[in-house]
């Protein structure tokens, strides 16, 4: 099935110049999430300062939301509906969302840094706010009566006193000019926009707040849905790509004799190290790519052995280092301590992969318009990323987001798309490419590993005093999250373009993350030169919570150490540390429903038999959401096996637009992080990636599923809404070596919690 | 190259492909069915599953000359008359998964554990999936609709 035509923003526009426009050439049944490639006049994103930048009411009532924000999966679309049907006082399924198409919505600055409800719904909600307000307006007119005589319920607007007078908004439609300037503010995450038109206070949601059911899944289920893999352009080949036999190799030359046999073939492309092959239909692609003969360099031997990564870690030169916290004097308190006590953890590189490899199509045109078809997390920087990589103007590039499987960052989508550019370029015909398994999980971007080191200083009284944080992390972004620019992509870098937009991004303590209010404490974050500098399958990015889970799995179990060492229970320490209420109230609430048997850790009194019982606790903040993850664990004392029997997870981030949605996302969030506790470590030889699927990269799967998951929602509807994508994911990983702890007394320092590094661990006591 | 003859969710569709050719491509590319979907190419995630013979079998490993002649139901084909097949509905209500990318796998071997085993024990469900993957790690709510799915059967036997 062809890409289905929705009209063009020129047709949007073109009938009248105001708020409403008639959409006679709009089939709403058409599935707008896959817009057709545009004309030149279509493809520059809106000016956000105008209200049908944002929001359109058609002839039929239906509500037309665009935005730069796509779905990655948990629902963000339904929780958009449901803030738009609120200010606007519509039927929820009056709301259509158009999502991350760079030709017809402001650029938001994609998906990122859970702050797609934070600060992406606050432009949907204060224009649909000012579109009530102007609606208003035209039916006082209309009816003859002042705007505060009217109410508003269903998208019809009726006198008060009279209800009998009525004008629905669907009539309203298309009649008039609006004076529909809004004011903006900030941009990329934080773009806003003010109008007249004010939103409701809270306390009046009838619609927000409410658990709506996500309008995704249904489809979802029923396999109706379209996505990115489903996207067919007319006349679209098919591409893959091979990679180099390992870093640092290159190109000699390629025989192509056994590949053009294959029926279907149509091109090889070399473009520098960059290989691909390009087929009429994805079978042969696959083929032709097995096929091909390509010779390459020796790769070099540069990365170090996989057994040595946490001592090259340490030994190599530090490329930055930021202090991002500082009270008080921890090295005085630490020098003069009755007590002192160090401890370093170890968090592994670790892959994206997700589910679907990574899919892409590309339809290059460097003397008009290029379409591109991705469901990478920020369409516009990708088309940044594209116009700069053809060299063409921004405006020639039409990037349209369509979902793809969910992609926890920047896990390679974006790279993908690019490979689907360069041999659409080379073989001048609309080209889609999905990767293989092996592409994506060996050769898709990696979370950076981090070794943080603690101290901290008890007191004769057993107080702590102080607690100094150092860690040693390679870049969150060395290859930069933002796609925007062409060095940023796999498949440019092989084709010879630097990647010159990489930044330090430090695995830091304190910043996003408050501390707790101990009299003093040291934070230094030390950032490594990268793994390798170039074209590498160990580029690291932004894998969900770019450093908070490898950051949180030290803090949250010195923590436990502290208290271990103090003689106190682990959250009565962490209640005693910390000032947030809110952070205390994750704490108590998650203690509550999992009835925490207060006591010092570890446990006193072992059980007999081959199995030790154990609980712990983590507490992660991150900008303004606060999370309590108390997990249940039962380890193997023969062969070291962890199971999690139970999670409970309190949750806070301040006004909850869809429980249901929010419980979801928290569960999934749960299992995902246990996965990468126990499981997920990206392996390495000298100079290749060796986990290259779900057997050599392994996930959580259904027998590590806990018996019970138990999320309390804490709903504060007087704070603004904070993230929810990613802070359950930051606590598992302590929780789980806490419980360890408790059930075992061993401390387990460097994850994954391994059967070996728990035996390991366990062993190491039981000869102490 | 040579004609196949498939039989996929009720009708028979006839093929002039490659008989080496996993059956996945040909459903998907010559057959312009939107399920099963790729995942790995190597029978270890359940993302491309369909039911053979009412069995859920990964379609990129089962080749087009095996496939053919036998019964082919995809995800789209377990609608009957317009209705959701009662496992659909019983994920739908669940809310269960997030970006849904591997669903063939968990809503069909759900399908074919449920005809088989209408009252799986917990540790039964684990096993009849264990070897498929969920990304998002959507599990809490794939067991809650295995579990809504079999108790609604019954309830209705």
């Amino acid at each position: 099935m062809a890409p289905q035509l929705a009209v063009s923003r020129r047709e949007f526009v073109k009938d009248a110049g105001g708020l409403l426009i008639g959409f006679s050439l709009l089939d709403s049944s058409v599935l707008p999430r896959v817009l057709a490639a545009g004309s030149p006049e279509t493809v520059s994103a809106p000016s956000p300062s105008r209200l049908d930048a944002w929001l359109r009411i058609d002839k039929e009532g239906l509500v037309h939301v665009f935005t730069g924000k796509p779905e990655i999966g948990m629902g963000v679309s339904t929780a958009y509906a449901q803030i738009v049907a609120e200010e606007l006082d519509v039927p929820l399924d009056h709301v259509q969302l158009v999502m991350g198409d760079t030709a017809s919505t402001a650029n938001q600055g994609g998906v990122g840094g859970s702050t797609s409800i934070m600060l992406g719904s606050k432009p949907l909600r204060n224009a649909s706010a000012n579109a009530r307000y102007l609606l208003l307006q035209m039916a006082a007119q209309r009816l003859g009566v002042p705007a505060e005589q009217l109410e508003v319920k269903d998208g019809v607007v009726r006198v008060k006193s009279s209800p009998t007078k009525s004008v629905s908004y669907a009539e309203l439609a298309g009649v008039g000019d609006l004076n529909d300037a809004l004011k903006v503010s900030g941009d990329g995450f934080s773009l806003n926009v003010e109008g007249a038109g004010k939103p409701k206070d809270p306390s009046a949601y009838t619609v927000v707040g409410k658990p709506v059911p996500r309008e995704d899944l249904p489809p979802k289920i029923l396999g109706h849905f379209q996505y990115i893999t489903d996207v067919r352009v007319p006349g679209m080949l098919h591409g893959r790509v091979i990679r180099p036999s390992g870093v640092g190799a290159t190109f000699v030359s390629v025989d192509e004799s056994a590949a053009k046999a294959i029926p279907g073939f149509v091109k090889t492309v070399v473009n520098g190290n960059f290989v691909g092959v390009v087929a009429d239909k994805e079978w042969a692609a696959i083929q032709a790519a097995k096929a091909l003969h390509v010779t390459w360099t020796e790769p070099k031997a540069l990365f170090p052995e996989q057994k040595d990564l946490y001592a090259y870690m340490r030994s190599a030169p530090v490329k930055a280092t930021k202090e991002t916290l500082r009270r008080g004097d921890a090295a005085a308190a630490l020098s003069s301590a009755a007590k002192k006590l160090e401890a370093s953890y170890e968090f592994p590189f670790q892959s994206h992969a997700t589910m679907g490899p990574g899919c892409a199509a590309a339809d290059v045109h460097t003397d008009g318009i290029t379409t591109v078809w991705s469901g990478a997390q920020k369409p516009h920087d990708l088309q940044k990323g594209f116009a700069e990589l053809l060299r063409v103007p921004i405006d020639s590039v039409h990037v349209i987001w369509v979902e793809d499987a969910g992609s926890y960052g920047r896990p390679g989508f974006e790279d993908t798309a690019a490979d689907a550019v360069l041999l659409s370029q080379a073989v001048g015909k609309p080209v889609r490419v999905q990767w293989s398994r092996e592409d994506m999980t060996a050769w898709g971007t990696k979370g950076p590993a981090v070794i943080c080191d603690l101290a901290a200083a008890l007191d004769a009284q057993r107080e702590a005093t102080a607690v100094q944080f150092t860690s040693r992390a390679f870049s969150g972004a060395d290859t930069m999250f933002r796609p925007s620019s062409a060095g940023n992509f796999l498949g440019a870098m092989l084709a010879g373009i630097p990647n010159t937009t990489g930044m330090n991004e430090f695995a830091q303590w304190g910043v996003e993350s408050p501390a707790y209010s101990f009299q003093n404490i040291l934070a230094t974050a030390h950032v490594l030169p990268a793994f390798f500098d170039g074209p590498s399958p160990m580029r690291t990015t932004h894998l969900r919570d770019p450093e908070g889970p490898a950051t949180s799995f030290a803090t949250e179990s010195f923590m436990d150490e502290i208290a271990a060492a103090a003689g106190v229970d682990p959250i009565e320490f962490r209640l005693k540390y910390i000032d947030e209420p809110r952070a205390k109230a994750v704490l108590t609430a998650a203690a509550q429903k999992a009835g925490w048997d207060t006591r010092p850790s570890p446990k006193k009194t072992a059980e007999g038999g081959d199995i030790a019982r154990g609980r712990g606790v983590g507490l992660s903040t991150r900008n303004g959401t606060y999370v309590g993850t108390i997990a249940e664990v039962e380890v193997n004392r023969k062969t070291g096996t962890v199971h999690v029997t139970r999670f409970v997870c309190a949750h806070d981030c301040g006004l909850i637009i869809n429980p249901e949605a929010l419980r979801t996302t928290i569960e999934a969030n749960l299992i995902q992080s246990l996965g990468r506790s126990l499981k997920e470590e990206t392996m390495f030889d000298r100079s290749n990636v060796t986990s290259i699927d779900w057997i050599t990269y392994p996930v959580a799967r259904a027998s590590d599923v806990p018996e019970r998951v138990e999320v309390v929602l804490i709903d504060h509807p007087e704070i603004p809404s904070s993230g929810a994508g990613e802070p359950s994911s930051r606590a598992t990983a302590a929780a789980i070596a806490n419980a360890v702890f408790d059930a075992t007394g061993a401390r387990i320092r460097q994850a994954p919690l391994t059967p070996a590094r728990v035996k390991a661990a366990m062993d190491t006591i039981h000869s102490a | 190259m040579s004609v196949a003859s498939l039989k996929v969710n009720g009708r028979v569709h006839k093929v002039d492909v490659d008989p080496k050719c996993p059956l996945l491509y040909v459903l998907r590319d010559d057959l312009g069915l939107n399920n099963p979907r790729f995942g790995c190419g190597v029978g270890q995630c359940g993302a491309c599953t369909v039911l053979v013979d009412n069995r859920a079998v990964r379609s990129c490993q089962m080749t087009v000359a095996n496939a053919a002649g036998k019964e082919i139901v995809t995800l789209e084909g377990l609608e009957a008359n317009g209705k959701p097949h009662p496992v659909q509905t019983a994920f739908i209500a669940e809310q269960t998964f997030q970006c849904g990318y591997c669903l063939n796998g968990w809503v069909l071997t759900a399908k074919a554990l449920l005809d088989k085993n209408p009252n799986p024990s917990d540790a039964e469900m684990r096993k009849s999936f264990e070897n498929l993957v969920c990304r998002c790690a959507s599990h809490v709510g794939i067991f809650a609709a295995v579990r809504r799915a079999s108790q609604s059967a019954r309830r209705s036997a």
